[in-house]
């Protein structure tokens, strides 16, 4: 693909003031492992970046150990992508954070404007303490709600200074508000990036051996699953991503009836497919989870159903 | 060496001062007033030069527009494609265009004095509004040129509508858009319509309309100082501005110029900053201002427009049924900023457009101002369009001002009778009656450039409130002259806490004068628009609109 510029992932990150997005953001750039991320805050405010990460700051641009970058885009984000896409080395995957009452769809269509850009998901971080009175506000609550409805991923951020009652009720609450949407507990926003953003997963595929669970944690897991007979791609990344698997994430590529092989993602209940860059003799899916275990026999039905 | 005393004996002195409401003569030294009645009277103060050029003129107190952005004056680099008459900064009236036909001509004559060559074509001020409310479509404007990127940023600020060219050159020529801000034609290609900041954005830099050219526009600013002076203002807000150091720096050289004839008031605009950062910037700023350039104020915005439905209003919400609006910053923020600015006396202006925002501003500064009591903050809510009695009588127990848009009853109060609000709130917008009646200090602005810069057109929508069609809109919301001529000047001043320096003819206070062919209080309600404005005088010195 010489010549042609690679597509930059950008996930957004959206939720109300205080809800975690910027403790989201630190620990994600804390892990981020060689990969280099790209930050886009609506304002520099009040340290936007951890002190101990940050290498150099002027007044646009904040340096981050291991090549990571933030800069701030105020009212004009069309500026600051255009800004990033002319650097001589762009990053590899966009963080933006949206102010607390931003719109994060609204974000993620003005993104896909600039078709360097794709979007990968949208990530909205809320305060478990306080989601159900602002979802009661009578000034926020559809701004709340509309946070809530454009999420591919929840983060429910400060689970542990709440009880499980309303840890439930909220859980109940944010069912009947977003159905679709992955919904995530944490603490301090400890989300393992590659759960949240897929990255980090492709040594996995050029892995010897085949199919099973290639990694497992208190509060995710990750498996590997062989496509060997050609399958509809656009029809198995939809069951994929459908919320009874509840799968966070998935990755992979897969061959098609067409007898070419193609990309499959899904980040939450978005789901995406394109041909794939290059050519394999097999197919390969990754799916991660984090309410463990992998239901690997039905995943394994739906790979046969499609096939 | 005494300094000189010049005494100006005129028609009539309307002087805004209730305790001494008429002269015949005002009397200036050192650019302020000394005294304001009969020659006798004034003579008592000395030597004097008796200058007889108002002789036949009116003088008011200098108008204070409370509410304007100097951008203004940047708008006339660009050609101007509005639906109404507008009068530029040399004094030129361009006539309003009734149809996208009477655009694209205008703009074809430009096209062709441009002659060769592919440099932008940039314009302002349009309002499809008026033509029915259509699409002006690449197709219209590629009959003006296929060549020369065009654009026209229409008179809300918010949609801005290209050629082709100017398409083609953003890479937005193609199919498999999919942007709320960007419609697409029935073979799937934008319709060159561009709405909203971010898709305004991706074309503005190839048709000349970056938004970077007007931060911090020396060219621009000078012209706005020549509307002030057409328009009888000697003091006006600039209420919403970044002010960036590059801005601040060249509004202090130019305003400190011997013949910049305008006081400005810019706000600081919540904007890319923490609460925190805001209110010690304002401080900071405060430090530097002049008499002709006061900073350290601060100015919020809790919504958007009603008519681009983004306002944030109470049930039962919009009229056509469009979902409700967005707000700007979140009600902490506003807290924060409130409770800050109350402990480091900066005066703040909330813009609220919509009920619900009002109510949201009213709520939050409660609770800041128990917190921080202080007296004669003038906290000011701006544009406060739909505010109701209920919320006006809070207005008055908590002491904040009112800046109220009557300009919108003009320029878009049909639209907002038929589709925004509907009958019943639109006849209360811009409650001017209200406000008075419940003892809000009132003041009303034309937000200009959204629409022209005048204080008199303003107090002649707050007067008749009257629509192009002929409509009156809330006839039990019509003030007195005697009312609006006060919201003009002691009102405003009043709201950017200068009143004890600005606003009437008295003594103490700034010689800064309207000189007017006509006198406001005698030509009649419905002319009140009509005042021939010869020109000011600003800190003393005389500035003739025929000469600026």
């Amino acid at each position: 693909m010489a010549g042609e510029p690679q597509s930059l992932p950008v996930t957004v990150i959206g939720g109300y003031l205080g809800a975690g997005k910027t403790t989201l953001i630190n620990h994600l750039l804390r892990h981020a492992d060689g990969l280099r991320l790209g930050v886009l805050v609506n304002d520099f405010g009040e340290l936007p970046i951890d002190a101990d990460l940050i290498e150099s700051q002027d007044d646009n641009v904040i340096s981050i150990t291991g090549g990571c970058m933030c800069c701030s885009y105020g009212s004009d984000l069309i500026a600051a992508l255009r800004d990033l896409d002319q650097l001589p080395s762009p990053p590899d995957h966009l963080l933006i954070e949206t102010s607390g009452v931003g719109l994060p769809d609204a974000i993620a269509q003005s993104v896909r404007l600039i078709p360097r850009f794709t979007i990968d998901g949208v990530i909205v971080v809320a305060d478990t303490e306080t989601l159900l009175k602002q979802g009661a506000d009578t000034y926020i609550k559809d701004t709340i709600e509309r946070q809530l409805h454009a999420a591919d991923i929840v983060i429910l951020n400060k689970a542990d200074l709440t009880d499980e009652e309303t840890r439930s009720e909220t859980r109940r609450w944010l069912t009947g508000m977003a159905p679709d949407c992955r919904v995530l507990e944490s603490v301090n926003a400890e989300i393992p990036l590659s759960v949240l953003l897929g990255r980090g997963l492709d040594p996995l595929f050029d892995r010897e051996h085949g199919a099973g669970h290639i990694h497992e944690h208190a509060t995710h897991e990750a498996a590997i699953f062989q496509v060997d007979g050609p399958v509809a791609p656009e029809a198995l990344a939809e069951h994929l991503a459908s919320r009874e698997l509840n799968l966070v994430r998935t990755k992979g590529f897969v061959p098609a009836s067409d007898g070419r092989l193609y990309t499959l993602q899904t980040v939450g209940r978005r789901w995406s497919v394109s041909p794939a860059p290059m050519q394999k003799a097999e197919g390969r899916i990754v799916c991660i989870t984090h309410t463990p275990p992998i239901d690997a026999e039905r995943i394994a039905g739906i790979i046969s159903a499609v096939s | 060496m005494t300094a000189t005393t010049t005494i100006y004996p005129a028609r009539r002195i309307l002087t805004m001062n209730p305790a001494n409401p008429e002269a015949t003569h005002v009397a200036v030294r050192d650019g302020r007033v000394l005294g304001a009645g009969t020659l006798a009277e004034l003579a008592g103060w000395g030597d004097y030069d008796l200058d007889e050029r108002f002789a036949d003129k009116v003088l008011m107190p200098g108008l204070v527009e409370g509410h304007s952005h100097a951008t203004e004056g940047s708008f006339w680099r660009y050609v101007y494609c509005g639906y109404f008459d507008r009068t530029d900064p040399s004094g030129k009236t361009w006539p309003g265009l009734r149809s996208i036909d009477a655009v694209v001509a205008r703009l074809r004559e430009v096209n062709a004095e441009l002659g060769e060559g592919d440099s932008p074509i940039s314009a302002w001020g349009l309002d499809p509004i008026y033509f029915g409310d259509v699409l002006v479509s690449r197709g219209d404007l590629d009959r003006v040129s296929t060549d020369r990127p065009l654009g026209i940023r229409q008179a809300s600020g918010h949609i801005m509508s290209v050629n082709t060219k100017a398409l083609e050159l953003s890479g937005l020529l193609r199919t498999g858009i999919e942007h709320p801000g960007i419609p697409l034609d029935t073979e799937g290609l934008p319709t060159g319509e561009m709405k909203g900041p971010d898709a305004m954005e991706l074309v503005a830099g190839h048709v000349g309309l970056d938004r970077k050219v007007m931060s911090a526009d020396e060219w621009g600013f000078r012209q706005f100082g020549r509307l002030c002076v057409r328009q009888g203002v000697t003091t006006a807000a600039d209420l919403a501005n970044p002010l960036p150091d590059d801005a601040v720096d060249m509004m202090l050289r130019i305003t400190g110029e011997a013949d910049y004839p305008a006081r400005i008031i810019p706000l600081r605009r919540f904007q890319g900053v923490t609460p925190r950062e805001l209110i010690d910037r304002s401080r900071e700023l405060r430090e530097k201002s002049t008499d002709m350039l006061r900073l350290g104020r601060v100015k919020i915005h809790a919504d958007g427009s009603i008519q681009g439905f983004t306002a944030r209003i109470r049930w039962p919400g919009y009229y056509n049924g469009a979902p409700n609006g967005l707000w700007y910053a979140t009600p902490e923020q506003l807290q924060e900023i409130y409770e800050l600015a109350l402990q480091h006396d900066l005066l703040v202006h909330t813009h609220t457009n919509g009920d619900e925002a009002t109510e949201l501003m009213l709520d939050t500064f409660e609770r800041a101002l128990q917190k921080f009591p202080r007296a004669d903050h003038r906290f000011t809510l701006q544009h406060c369009q739909l505010a109701d009695t209920a919320q006006f009588r809070r207005m008055k127990k908590l002491g904040t001002c009112v800046n109220l848009f009557s300009n919108h009853i003009f320029y878009w109060g049909d639209q907002h009778y038929e589709k925004t609000v509907g009958p019943e709130r639109a006849q209360r917008m811009n409650a001017c009656a209200t406000a008075l009646r419940e003892g809000v200090p009132l003041a009303i602005h034309s937000d200009a450039p959204v629409t022209p810069l005048g204080p008199f057109f303003t107090a002649w929508c707050a007067v008749n409130r009257e629509t192009p069609t002929g409509r009156i809109l809330g006839e039990a919301e019509r003030i007195s002259v005697a009312d609006a001529l006060h919201a003009i000047t002691i009102g405003a001043a009043y709201t950017l806490k200068l009143d004890h320096e600005i606003g009437s003819i008295e003594a103490g206070k700034r010689a800064d004068f309207a000189v007017l062919e006509d006198d406001p209080t005698m030509i009649g309600e419905a002319k009140l628009k009509d005042v021939r404005i010869w020109g000011v005088v600003q800190g003393g010195r005389v500035f003739a609109a025929a000469d600026i």
